[in-house]
């Protein structure tokens, strides 16, 4: 359905999810819902409100098991339902609502999120060895590099709180950066940024998206999207009504309806 | 006298200062105050380690435990047992004579069963809601109680309320620390030897936790702390690296609780209640939760409170009221209570809370 | 005597009381999402204030049944009075502080009353005179005093008047809404401060009730009380779904069944290996089991986590 075709190689694919489905008491979030997602691309996924667009995410990121479907990531089943091994698959993620680490420095955010990749247990840190200390060491220099990746390192010493709004956005994705995943999901990246700091956050998406990371980004702010993914798929009630590039789902009438309502004359949009 | 002004060589000088004020303390207390207050240090020092195990788990990973002194308890009774006459008496069919185990056999035994126990009490638990965890652990330790009071019948393993008695102290390079004896032409009283014996585990306790804190796992304790999902998000597989803090947590526990065993000579259920878990709670979240000096200073503000109060609260409620209205003992607890109400209104973070932690790379980078 | 019959009528009795004290922790934690773990403390309180009143009218000469009355009149207050300071000083400035904070503050209040009643009433035991009928009648070969009876008819009719109070009442339905969204609720015009203070009093109540009837059922009453009383009605919240008001009812019950046959057949379990002094052992357990096999209780509903 969602390479109807059958011309995308598979080598070029990142993730497929097919057929998945979950519900909630007797709301249902998604239905079947399929797509894939191609290695390099920045994937937009829009909907109206309620349309399943964060459900689907959580099932990505590991944080609800489908109900039926499975998702197919590197060429391997995603284990459902379990964060921090689809974090070491490869997926990271930030949150709609910034959740960083409070209390920690910007610095030492970054380098919780380097964690998965990183080996030291309870002897090596109390003894300190020779490869604790030189991991020790890389993983800072990294998070240092991240930090002036996004552009914030002058903040490294920085308690997160204190960082301003657009500025803790940039060092959630730092923090996401920081396990070096394939697919960097953005969950409302621009929600609640005035223009320059949306501005900016697009700048930073296309860097990525330059340096050869996929990105999928979920996101109401449809100017953004448009202007920013190579393809967008929209859902709608829990259902995929549409996948392909901007231009096309623009015109597409089940889009159009989905969101200006059931009032609204497809005909006139 | 004026200090040098290189802050790493003042730091040096800091260092060895305290080590020579530290290394004297007992002989300086001992001479003017006697000995019963070396005893009290020695005490306090126990009470250090108790609270930086515990902060382990409520401090860095933001779990509420409220058993804590269960472990504690376990390290305890599991040095008597293995340093007493009782197996002996009570199964003499099994023990011909009183197990005397060494003491580098025992602390290490004792610190693994407990973080035996508080793994197995954390596996079921630890995926549950924080309130639920603080709950469960607050049943385990009224459980461990119950089961050290009860346990004398129809097998004698704990004697029951009597406790066990007859604990033989530590024995180090040959010397028991239980008598007062002579090195380098020094009389050394037992409770000085003991002082520097919790004084060696109390920096090591502390350079551990130092070393932990500043390490991946220490990290991650604090990111569960302040956001679980986030920190799954991450990678953290937050159910072992919580599990990780309990474990350790209670190991700390159960190394005090052998040193208690031997220094006291006497173990009884009446030591291991809730209000003792409460207690080193206090000594954390007074200090500053999460922060090693300022549990360190919790922990000694409050050992040396009771005494405090047996000195001074029946004169001054005398000299104010004209009788003693409440016994030291209710006040102290009375004092507690009303400190953690008031922590939490108006300090949460402690007295001492831990600031942020600023690292200086490029100066001294070597790997990129 | 049939022993199976007389553990189920005195695990009845027992679970009648858990039930009303376990109210209280289900409101609250259904409201602010707390654990209030100074409700055992209030159940003490009420025991002890009820006592001294008692003490007081006994020489009176009035008929046992109206001294105790009057008593429960007394304590009553005293405890809505207790719930409503605590909820004033300790929880009310700490409602958006992190969530360990309230959990250590219930603590200290814990041991603050604790502490403030030893003062008041020393460390000895108190007991219940003996002013109300204890002839035991005859069913089904065990025996159940009058005073039983009245403890399990009156905890009958404190939780139909509460589930009358929270499903038709303005009140009722404001507290519902608070404990479903506080900020909707004040939106749509609910005092919610008042709700949560409403919350606390009506928890201290039953409480107060729930301290007398086990002053009178085991006919001693003592500061330490609290504690274990507190956490097997916890356990029994729990057991049935914690902030589910029916739930709690259900738990109180089925907790003190289990654990008086628990008491009663333990050493025939063990083979005389553990006896009934491990009674306070099978709510912890009970405890555990829910919390691992179903966290949610047996009425509660499954909640999903918030991204």
């Amino acid at each position: 359905m969602s390479d109807p075709a059958g011309t995308i190689a598979q080598e070029a694919v990142l993730l497929s999810a097919s057929g998945v489905s979950k519900r909630f008491g007797g709301v249902q979030a998604l239905r079947d819902v399929s797509l894939t997602i191609r290695r390099g691309e920045v994937y937009g996924l829009i909907g109206p409100n309620g349309a399943g667009k964060t459900s689907f995410f959580n099932v990505l990121t590991g944080l609800y098991s489908p109900d039926e479907g499975r998702v197919t990531f590197d060429g391997r089943d995603l284990p459902p339902g379990v964060p921090h091994r689809i974090a070491g698959a490869g997926i990271a993620r930030t949150f709609q609502n910034i959740r960083l680490f409070g209390a920690m420095s910007a610095l030492e955010n970054v380098m919780v999120g380097r964690h998965i990749r990183l080996r030291t247990g309870v002897i090596g840190a109390i003894l300190r060895t020779p490869a604790a200390r030189a991991e020790e060491a890389a993983t800072e220099a990294r998070a240092h590099e991240l930090l002036r990746y996004v552009g914030i390192d002058q903040l490294a010493n920085q308690q997160a709180t204190h960082l301003s709004y657009g500025d803790q956005r940039r060092l959630e994705i730092a923090r996401a950066l920081a396990s070096e995943p394939k697919l960097l999901a953005l969950d409302e990246p621009a929600a609640g940024m005035n223009a320059t700091e949306t501005g900016g956050l697009r700048t930073l998406i296309e860097k990525l998206r330059g340096d050869g990371l996929t990105v999928l980004l979920i996101e109401h702010d449809v100017k953004l999207v448009m202007g920013l993914c190579d393809r967008v798929a929209v859902l709608d009630y829990g259902e995929k009504i549409a996948e392909d590039v901007p231009d096309v789902v623009r015109r597409h009438p089940r889009v159009i309806t989905a969101y200006l309502g059931q009032q609204a004359d497809p005909e006139a949009a | 006298m004026t200090l040098p002004g290189d802050p790493k060589l003042r730091a040096r000088l800091g260092i060895v200062l305290i080590g020579i004020a530290l290394a004297v303390l007992p002989f300086v207390v001992g001479a003017n105050f006697g000995n019963s207050w070396v005893r009290i240090i020695d005490f306090a020092l126990l009470y250090v380690m108790l609270a930086l195990g515990l902060n382990i788990v409520v401090g860095f990973a933001g779990l509420l435990d409220l058993g804590y002194i269960a472990f504690y308890a376990v390290g305890a009774y599991l040095y008597a047992l293995l340093s007493s006459p009782h197996l002996a008496t009570a199964f003499p069919a099994v023990f011909a004579s009183a197990p005397a185990w060494s003491v580098w056999l025992v602390l290490p035994l004792g610190a693994l069963v407990a973080g035996l126990f508080g793994v197995l009490l954390g596996t079921p638990t630890l995926k549950l809601r924080g309130d639920y965890l603080a709950i469960v652990t607050l049943g385990f330790g009224e459980i461990i109680r119950i089961f050290l009071n009860n346990l004398n019948a129809p097998l004698n393993l704990t004697n029951g309320p009597q406790g066990i008695n007859n604990i033989q102290s530590a024995e180090i390079a040959g010397q028991s620390l239980g008598r007062s004896f002579e090195l380098f032409g020094l009389q050394i009283p037992s409770v000085t030897a003991h002082y520097y014996f919790f004084l060696a585990l109390t920096l090591l306790v502390i350079f551990i936790c130092v070393r932990l804190q500043d390490s991946r796992l220490g990290r991650a304790w604090v990111a569960i702390r302040e956001d679980e999902l986030a920190a799954r998000a991450c990678g953290i597989n937050t159910r072992n690296v919580k599990l990780l803090a309990f474990g350790l947590g209670a190991t700390f526990g159960g190394v005090a609780g052998g040193l208690f065993a031997g220094f006291q000579g006497f173990v009884s259920p009446e030591s291991f209640g809730l209000l003792e878990s409460i207690m080193v709670l206090c000594m954390v979240v007074l200090g500053g939760m999460g922060h090693i000096a300022g549990v360190i200073l919790g922990a000694l503000l409050l050992a040396l409170l009771p005494e405090v109060l047996r000195w001074g609260a029946a004169p001054v409620q005398q000299w104010l009221f004209g009788k003693v209205l409440v016994d030291p003992e209710s006040l102290r607890l009375l004092l507690f209570g009303v400190a953690l109400v008031l922590v939490m209104r108006w300090r949460p973070a402690g007295l001492w809370p831990s600031a942020l932690r600023k690292r200086e790379l490029a100066a001294h980078a070597e790997v990129a | 005597m049939d022993i199976f019959i007389q553990q189920i009528i005195n695990g009845l009795v027992l679970g009648s009381i858990y039930a009303l004290v376990a109210l209280g922790y289900t409101m609250v934690y259904g409201i602010l999402g707390l654990i209030n773990f100074a409700h055992g403390e209030v159940v003490m309180i009420g025991a002890l204030t009820a006592l001294t009143a008692i003490g007081l009218l006994v020489p009176s000469g009035l008929p046992g049944p109206v001294v105790v009355l009057g008593g429960l009149l007394i304590a009553i207050p005293v405890c809505m009075a207790v719930g409503f300071s605590i909820e004033r000083i300790a929880y009310r400035p700490l409602r958006n502080a992190p969530r360990l904070a309230p959990l250590i503050t219930a603590i200290g209040v814990s041991i603050v009353l604790q502490q403030l009643a030893m003062m008041g009433w020393g460390r000895n035991y108190h007991t219940f005179p003996a002013i109300l009928p204890t002839t035991p009648h005859q069913v089904f070969g065990a025996a159940i005093t009058d005073l039983q009876i009245l403890i399990v008819v009156t905890a009958a009719v404190l939780m139909a008047a509460l589930l009358w109070l929270i499903t038709r009442t303005r009140l009722g339905r404001a507290m519902r809404a608070t404990s479903e969204n506080p900020a909707v609720a004040r939106l749509m015009g609910v005092d919610v401060d008042r709700v949560i203070a409403f919350t606390f009093v009506l928890g201290s109540a039953l409480a107060a009730v729930a301290g007398v009837m086990v002053a009178a059922n085991y006919s001693i009453a003592h500061y330490a009380m609290g504690f274990m009383l507190g956490l097997k009605a916890f356990t029994a919240a729990v057991l049935g779904g914690i902030g589910n008001v029916g739930g709690a009812m259900l738990g109180g019950l089925l907790l003190g069944i289990i654990e008086s046959l628990g008491a009663g057949y333990i050493g025939d379990l063990t083979g005389g290996f553990l006896g009934s002094h491990y009674q306070d052992v099978f709510a912890f357990f009970v405890l555990i089991l829910v919390l691992v096999f179903r966290p949610s209780g047996l009425m509660g509903e499954k909640v999903a986590e918030r991204a």
